[in-house]
Parts: structure tokens; sequence; C-alpha cells
């Protein structure tokens, strides 16, 4: 199978976010870069995919040229090589991402090794619009699941898994299909030491997209007002046991 | 936020290790209300200690780092949370080894067991090491690992139930105010203020930054260890606690490897020095992980995940063990590697206890302790005092480059002698063109330029070859030259001149002066003007604080001369002590005055050649000062000598020095002058006259009739240290300082061996390779060593037990793991060169 995964570099979060000066970024002076959770679960799939059907991933990003940092990731996880659509760092609009993208599947269909899936992290994990994948699918013409957690492949055909609500609906594509997935589809692994040695010298292929220009730009970035979910002091010492027991009971920890 | 007191007897900011562990030792101490507050939360507010692997290896060429950490070991084992595991360390090369024999030596010095393995052996202890890259190592047994957060909390509990402390977490200091110049309280970012006798600085990384609230500078600066966890390991998995294999160093490569749980740790000191300011640390709520943690960079470790993975192939091969945890962890460097502990020279009350890792803090947790509290400590820390710096040396710029330049020395082979590259020709002495015309080799002491030995006295190796000890091996010919030697004996056979720009000269002036330094000194300081004193300094228990000079000037004028690598701890002592009624001021002159020395038996011809004053042995007598006139200059002139010839030291306006050098230089030419380095004026020509140097043999853990100085009688005016010197004098010293001669022959009977020399802090055995230790628990050890030209031998000087210390006594000293007769050659005060001391005299 050949797999496509496409990831987006993006601050790793995990204490309290300031913005840039002009509020049009997040201010990474402090912050180390990653890909999303929902894209850590695509590239785990891609790679699983491959250790089952044999085949190849190949890991895409467009964005500044020190995301190298995340293509290398994913390559240290087990993906094959990987295409850096280098716009210098700047924020383009999911219009123009999603052309960018679709032209180099286009150009890897015409080299006769276009990608039997291509996967996407359900939102971009900082801009969250919900519209890479979307898009890029419709580009392509191809079938497209969103929102997915679950995949099985049998006989040239994808089952793809998606909660909706109370139901759980399963949804047959023929390949090649796209995909956006969503955390808790798997559990992504660690890259080993031998992974990360090996993605060092792992091609990737860079390539100078072009602008579309996209009708809709970011004007502002605004923090959210910061909700305080107050601690509740469930008791003291020996007298808090029960209590606690009745909380672990309750979040299905330990047996009711 | 409420529970904070309105007054502390010690308020104590920051609750990692060093904060906790400090507070436990005040209130051991009987210290009442002590406050800890800390901007984070409680037990890991977020500093380095939460971040720390925790490992101690007590093995350091430094015994009092040694001893600071044996201290935490013996301490963290008593809170039982101290996992013994053994450490190793690997060589990959031959250099390497001959490293690990030295540190084999410091072990046996400082009293750690030390064990060579073959690879085989190492095999053996951890059965996942690729033996092929290695070709041995040493294994240390006392080695292990610390839960530090757990140790806190404990220390922490153990001051609170002594009635003595309130702990605040959650509350950031805002600001320390200051009157005066000494410290009176400490003032939350909410507004709280609480009064305070004394402010503890114990923030780790932040350091620099708090004490700069306060007016302080505290020389330390953020330095990114770079740390990965890897896991789970399929080995460790039926392992039971935290660690059960013996952690690795691997040395060559600047890294270790440690079991933690089912994970293994690999952390480095081999990545690019990744420096930071405390300004530019993220604050608690910014933070992803914490604020000491910090987003790892990958490109920086990943040329020495090679490394690690050809040293373990098969557990860290392993594709199913994943990088589960990187960091770039900070930690504290300064610009020497040592601790910044004691009161900030800025301002009363206000302490510093920095720069500690989690191996020796609780042992400078109590040193400090103890210091604040009865002004000295058991563990001789005066390597650390925060006073030793001058302050081009806590410029940010300086604390950066030599920290950036220690950084990769951590696992690294250090020259006892090496000299740094960086940040240097800061202080230059009047005559550095001259010096540096001849050739000098620079040696730096305390930001001085020093001329070790000059390249152009060369030709005289061919004169002397027949006194001068070559030394084959390159380890022992490093820093060092035959030069040395040369110089030597041209001093004693003719005249050598002598740069010594860089002593610390303090003028003490007032109608006090008098009182003021009989206090001070063990001397008689109510001498004539005119006289110079050589004179030991006290402290309170009647160990050695210093040993300068004191030259009366005139009735109410003294002049201070020590040495420039104690300069401004002196100054401190001295300082801290002056009236207050203001009757005495103290001047440091040390930078508008320059000395040279003009020492050797044709010292008086030379100066009767360039000056019209009165030079001759009647008019001019040893221990005596007077001004005197060279060329057009006015020179003060001392006739002493730390080099046991006939001389003088000269003083000089900074601005003439050159002048009187060059006046000096050319007059001497007839006379067959040399210029003379720091080799023989601090080590060769000292040693042979049993001189004693501050840090070496003079230091507070000895007291004055074992450095074998007292004076036959005690003067009878009250001075600092007096009580306990009494006492000391009454009963026999417990050791006894020695000179040694060194043979040249290795008593293992390995004839023709390569000769191996002794270059300092050796270990003295008995001739069966006995550790010899004192009543005291103090270990012999050559506390000095260098060639001895004029008497023939290689010569060192150390302490032994009272009863050892017989002249003609054999022992043994360990060089890179050969031992060679060591002679004693003299028990106490004098000296194997010139003992009647012919040559001071006429």
């Amino acid at each position: 199978m050949r797999v496509l995964v496409c990831v987006k570099r993006v601050p790793q979060a995990g204490g309290k976010l300031t913005l840039t000066d002009d509020k049009l970024a997040i201010d990474t002076k402090f912050l180390g870069f990653t890909i999303g959770p929902h894209e850590e679960c695509a590239v785990e799939e891609a790679v699983r995919l491959v250790e089952k059907f044999g085949g190849s991933a190949t890991v895409l990003t467009l964005g500044h040229a020190d995301s190298v940092e995340q293509l290398q990731f994913a390559m240290s996880l087990g993906v094959a090589d990987a295409i850096l659509l280098d716009n210098g760092g700047a924020e383009w609009g999911p219009i123009s991402t999603a052309n960018a993208i679709a032209k180099v599947v286009e150009e890897m269909r015409s080299k006769g090794d276009a990608p039997d899936l291509i996967l996407f992290g359900n939102e971009a994990p900082d801009s969250g619009d919900f519209q890479v994948g979307i898009r890029v699918a419709n580009a392509l013409d191809l079938p497209l699941v969103t929102g997915v957690k679950g995949v099985e492949v049998l006989d040239g055909e994808l089952v793809a898994r998606r909660e909706s609500g109370a139901a759980i609906e399963l949804t047959k594509v023929t390949l090649p299909a796209v995909l956006t997935v969503k955390e808790g589809l798997n559990l992504p692994r660690y890259p080993s030491l031998p992974g990360r040695l090996k993605a060092k010298s792992k091609p990737i292929n860079k390539v100078s997209p072009q602008e579309k220009g996209d009708p809709s730009k970011l004007v502002q970035l605004r923090l959210p007002v910061e909700e305080r979910t107050g601690g509740v002091l469930l008791g003291e010492g020996p007298d808090a046991v029960g209590k606690i027991i009745e909380v672990l009971k309750e979040l299905g920890v330990v047996a009711r | 936020m409420s529970g904070l007191p309105e007054r502390a007897d010690v308020v104590i900011i920051g609750a990692g290790i060093v904060g906790n562990s400090f507070a436990y030792h005040l209130a051991k101490l009987g210290v009442q209300r002590i406050v800890l507050i800390d901007k984070g939360p409680l037990p890991n507010p977020g500093g380095s200690t939460g971040h720390a692997s925790n490992f101690i290896y007590p093995i350091e060429h430094s015994k009092m780092m040694t001893r600071l950490t044996q201290d935490s070991v013996r301490q963290y084992k008593e809170l039982g949370v101290f996992t013994q595991s053994g450490g190793l360390e690997v060589a990959r090369t031959e250099e390497r080894m001959q490293e690990l024999e030295r540190r084999m030596v410091s072990a046996l010095a400082w009293g750690e067991e030390a064990q060579r393995v073959t690879p085989e052996d190492i095999k053996k202890l951890v059965p996942y090491i690729d033996e092929s890259v290695i070709i041995g190592g040493v294994y240390f047994p006392a080695v292990g690992v610390v839960d530090s957060l757990r140790a806190g909390t404990l220390m922490r509990e153990e001051a609170q139930r002594l009635g003595a402390l309130t702990v605040v977490g959650g509350t950031e200091v805002g600001d320390i105010k200051v009157e005066n110049g000494v410290v009176k309280s400490v003032v939350t970012l909410d507004g709280q203020e609480i009064f305070a006798d004394k402010v503890a600085i114990c923030c780790g990384v932040w350091s620099p930054k708090i004490a700069k609230m306060a007016g302080a500078n505290i020389p330390l600066i953020p330095t990114v260890h770079q740390m990965i966890s890897v896991g789970p390991i399929a080995l460790f998995a039926d392992t039971v606690g935290e660690i059960t294999y013996p952690i690795v160093r691997d040395m060559d490569t600047g890294m270790y490897e440690r079991q933690h749980g089912g994970d293994i740790e690999v952390g480095s000191y081999a990545h690019r020095p990744i420096t930071l300011q405390p300004e530019d640390i993220p604050s608690i709520e910014e933070s992803a992980f914490s604020p000491t943690e910090l987003p790892f960079t990958q490109e920086d470790f990943d040329p020495q995940l090679q490394d690690a993975l050809q040293l373990m192939p098969e557990l860290l091969g392993d594709e199913k063990a994943g990088v589960r945890h990187a960091i770039n962890g900070l930690i504290s460097l300064t610009p020497d590697g040592h601790p910044v502990l004691g009161e900030t020279p800025e301002v009363k009350g206000l302490w510093s206890v920095a720069a500690s890792w989690i191996k020796e803090a609780p042992g400078i947790a109590r040193a400090v302790a103890e210091w604040m509290t009865f002004g000295q400590s058991e563990i001789d820390i005066h390597e650390t005092d925060i006073a030793r710096f001058y302050p081009h040396q806590k410029s940010k710029l300086h604390v950066k480059l030599r920290a950036e330049e220690l950084f990769n020395k951590t696992y690294g082979i250090v020259h006892p002698a090496e000299q740094y590259a960086s940040s240097r020709n800061v202080r230059l002495s009047p005559m550095h063109q001259r010096t540096s015309a001849l050739g000098a080799v620079y040696f730096e002491a305390a930001g001085w330029e020093r001329p070790q030995w000059y390249e152009s006295n060369a030709p005289l190796l061919e004169k002397y070859k027949g006194s001068i000890t070559q030394r084959t091996s390159e380890w022992d010919a490093r820093w060092w030259s035959p030069i040395i030697d040369a110089e030597h004996i041209a001093m004693r056979e003719n005249v050598g001149l002598v740069d010594l720009s860089s002593f610390a000269i303090f003028d003490v002036i007032g109608a006090g002066s008098l009182s003021y330094l009989q206090y001070m000194a063990v001397a008689q300081m109510d001498v004539a003007v005119g006289r110079v004193v050589y004179t030991p300094i006290l402290d309170d228990q009647g160990g050695f604080r210093a040993d300068l000079t004191i030259m009366r000037l005139a009735k109410d004028h003294f002049r201070i001369v020590t040495g420039g690598g104690v300069g401004l701890m002196d100054k401190k002592w001295f300082t801290d002590h002056l009236p207050e009624d203001g009757s005495v001021i103290l001047y440091d002159a040390t930078a508008a005055l320059t000395t040279m020395g003009v020492w050797g038996p044709k010292a008086r011809e030379l100066m009767s050649k360039v000056t019209s004053d009165d030079v001759s042995g009647a008019g001019f007598r040893y221990g005596t000062c007077k001004n005197i006139t060279i060329g057009n200059t006015e020179v003060l002139a001392s006739r002493i000598s730390y080099v046991g010839e006939l001389g003088w030291e000269l003083y000089v306006t900074s601005d003439q020095g050159a002048h009187v050098w060059d006046l000096l230089f050319e007059a001497g030419a007839e006379f067959g002058l040399a210029p003379v380095g720091i080799g023989v004026y601090g080590t060769t020509a000292r040693i042979e006259k049993g001189y004693r140097a501050y840090g070496n043999e003079l230091t507070p853990e000895y007291n004055l009739p074992e450095t074998g100085m007292s004076r036959k009688t005690v003067k009878k005016e009250d001075f600092i240290g007096k009580t306990a010197h009494l006492s000391h004098r009454t009963k026999n010293p417990v050791a006894l300082l020695c000179t040694f001669t060194i043979g040249a022959e290795s008593l293992d009977g390995a004839k023709g061996a390569e000769r191996r020399f002794p270059l300092g802090n050796e270990v003295i055995l008995t001739t069966d390779g006995e550790r010899i230790v004192d009543a005291k628990g103090r270990p012999s050890y050559l506390t000095s060593t260098g060639s001895g030209p004029s008497v023939g031998s290689q010569l060192g000087l150390g302490y032994l037990p009272f009863d050892l210390a017989v002249e003609g006594n054999v022992f043994a000293v360990q060089c890179m793991g050969r031992l060679y007769p060591a002679t004693v050659a003299v028990v106490g005060n004098g000296s194997i060169f010139d003992p009647t001391n012919e040559r001071l005299k006429g």
C-alpha cells in the first residue's frame, strides 16, 4: 500500500500561551515544535498499514524549512521518505495549502506513484480549520471520510469507523481515498534510537509551492479567557479515602 | 497568600534540594524562625532538582567537592533515600585509561573505593555493554542514586517538626530590600514584606536574577544538559526498584547511561554548550513541562545517539524501545566550576547558596549553615566563597565564556595546570609588553596574566643541563617547561627579576589601625615604622584564614600584601572586621601599585647600580622596608623573600612599573640577570624553602602548630583565634606538615620504566600501599609538589600524622598507578635548601 500522510509543524503548547506583538502568531520563544495528536495517529496508522500490507509511506508538510524536524520525526517512526513544500513559513490559508498538496499528488499520479491512501489529522492542530483534507479530496475527486477513529482494509476496500454521538458509523470506501483521522485511532509509538538515526539519512524531496491566494485571512489572534475550574476538596487524611474511591468508581478507573 | 510571618531570622528563597536541606541544617543548629519561600508548588517547584538524573559519584579530583559529596551521601543514606548501585567509568582510549588511573589515585586519596576492571569484568557487571568498544574502566562501588525530591520533603518536614520553619509555596519574591548595605526584608510579588536578619538565595538557575533585586551579583549561568529516557527496556522488565545495574559513564563520549526503572536514561555533556540568561527562562505558566525542562533540540543530540548505540547496541538498538522523554534540562554552571557560597560582598546578610548539584547539596547546606552560624564550617569550603570573584569575573560575558568552556570538560581530561582559553588578557601588568617580548608563557591567576616561564631563557637549558630533570611523559610535561628549572638555578646563582603584579594590596589608614591589625593578626603588629611582618590570620577556631605580609609605613598607616587569587576573600575578611567608629579606612591599592621582585646572591650588587640609597646589609636589614629612588622613580623596597634569596620586593606606582623594570633589566645584564616566572616563585624555590601557600598547605582545616608556623611566644594582645590557638599549643599537633624528597625509581621495581612525576594532590601511602589518615580523619597527600633543582630531587609538601612525622621515614606517593618513595626530609618549620637561611642574611 502506498500511503501519503500530511502533517503540520506547530508550537508545542503545554503551558500558558503568549502572542507575538502583532497578535498574528503564538510567541514561540520558549516553545518547542511538534505535530498535532491527530497527526501522530495518522503517521502511526500509515506505518502500521505499510507494516501489514507492504508498500511505503511518505510524509508531507507545507511550511518553514525547519519543518524538517517534524518530517524526520515521522520518518524515525518508519515512514520511508518525505516531501517538504517550503513556503518560507508563511501562514497559508486552507485553499492554497490544499491546492499545493493536490498538485503534489497529481504529480505522483503522473509518475505512476499514486497514493492509495492520503491521511490527514482531522483538523490543523493550531488553526483548527477542518478544511485541508476535505479540499484535497475534492480537488482530486477522491472519496473522503472525516473524523476517523478506526481503519480496516480488506481486498482493496477500506472500512472507516467514526463516532457520531451515541452511534458508531462504519463507512466503506474504495481506494484510493482520503481520511482525516482523530486521536484515539491508535496508540502512537515512540521513536527508537535506530529509527531516529535512520531518519537522518532518509530522503526529503523539496518542492517550492505556489500560493493560490485565499479569500479568507487571519486578522488577529486572541487568547481565550482562562477558565479556572476550582478544585473540590474531598477531605483530609484517611477521612478522604471513601470519597476518593467513589470518584474513582464514577470515572470507571476501579470497578463498581 | 497568608501564613507569612512578619519577621524571620533567615528567609530562604528557593525550595529545591539546596533550600530544603539548608532550612533543615539551620533548624538543627538552633535557628528558630526560618521562612522557606518558593514561587512554584511543593514538593517540585520546577527548578533543576525536579529533573535531575539524581545519581552520585563521590569521585572527584577536588578534595573539597569529594568531601561535600561524601557528606551528602551520608545524609541521603540517613534519610533512607539513597540506593547504592555501583558505578563504572569506561575508557575507549589509552589517554582515558591514564585519566582513570588518576581518578583512582584521587579516589584513594579522599577515601573512596575504586577497582580497575577489564572489559570482561565490565561485561559481567553490565551485560548490555558491547565490551569490544572499550579497553577498560574503573568500578566505584559507592555510586548510587537518590530521590532528591523526597529528601527535600523529609528535610523540610523535620525542620517544621522542630518548630523552626514556615514553608510558603506558590509565592514569588518581587524584591529584596537593602538599607545601608544590609539586607532588610523580602517582599513578595503580592506585596507582603518579611523582615529578616539574613536572606539566603537558594534559587539555582534563577539566583542571579534574585540577587540583582538586592544589588548583588551571583555569577552563574543556566546551561543546557540534554537527557533522554528510552524504554521500555525488555531486560529491565523483571528488575525491582529504580536501579539494579551499575551506572555507566562513557567518559570519552561525554555521556552517561543509567537504568531508571523500566527505562534507561542517556545524558550528555558532549553537545555544543547552550547557555541562556536567567531572565530568559520561561515562567512556570509558560512552560510545557517545567521552567528548567526546555524543549529538546534533537539536532544537538543526534551525534551522541550513535555513540550510545555503539556502547549498548542491543539495549538501545531495540526497535521496540522508544525515546519516551527528552529534555534540554537546565543546570547551573559557574566560571570556575565551583559552587557560589557565602555572604555576598555587596550586601551584608544576603547569602548565596547557589550552583550546587544534587550530589553535593546537603553537604553544602550543612557547611553554609555552619558558616552562617559559627563563622566557619567543618569542611573547608573557602574555594567556593562568593567573595573570590573579581568584578570582571562576575560579568555576564566572562561567566558565559568560561561556563561554555567548562561544559564540555564535565567528563573531560583536565590537566591540573590546564589554562582557560577564553576570557584572557583581562588584567595586564604594566610590564606586560616587556615580558611578552621575552616570550613569557602566561598562566592566569585572578584574571592576571602571569609569566610562568620565559622562552627567552631557553639558552640556559644548555648551561644548566646537569641540574635539570627532563620529563619524558607528555602528560607530566604538559603546562610545564624545563626552563622553569633553568630560571631557578639562574636566580640562585646570579639574580632573577620577577613580575609580581598580581599581588593584592590594601592600605590600612587611620588612628585605629594598630589596634585593628593587632586584633586581626597573630604576629605582633606594634613594630617600628619600616618593619615588614609576615603573619598568619586565623579564624575563630584557630584555623588558617590567610597568610600575608603587613608593612608598617607610618604610625597610622599599614600596607597589607596578599596573593591575587585570595585577594578579594582576604579583603572581605578585613573589611568585615573594620571598627564601626570609622577610625580605620581600608583602601584597595592593587590597581594603583605594581610589584616586582629582585632576588639572588647578586641582587644587592644590582640594586647598588640603580639606586644611590643604602642597600647594604647594615643599612637595609631583612624584614624592613623603606622608600628608595631607582633612576628618577620613588620605589617602596621591602626586604623579604618567598624564594629564599637576598633581595627585595619593589612597590612602584603602576604608571612607572615598566620604567623601573627596564632600569633593572638593563643594569642586570652584567650580573647575569634572568627574568624569572611564577613557576620558580610559586613552586620550585618556594618548596625548596618549605614556604607554605594558602589553599595548598594553609587552610582552615589545619591549625598553626600543625603547619609548623607557631611562634615561640604568643603576643599578649587579643587576636581572632587566640583562645583556640592557645589551646592548640598545649598539646601535640594531630598532624605535621613535612617536606618530602621523592625518588626517581618507582618502588614497584619496574626498573627502566618511564619516570612519572607527581603534579599535586597525589596520595601519600605507606610503602605497603596503605592509606594514611590522622586522628581527625584527614588523609595525607601532596599539598604541593615540584622540582628542587638546587637540592637535586623532586620535592613535595604534605601533612603526616604526628607519630609518623619523623625525618628519614619513608612513604610512597602514587603517580599514575606507580609508587615512588617519599622520604621525610624536614618535619614542621624549616627547609631542605639553605636550612639556616644564610642566603637571606647579610
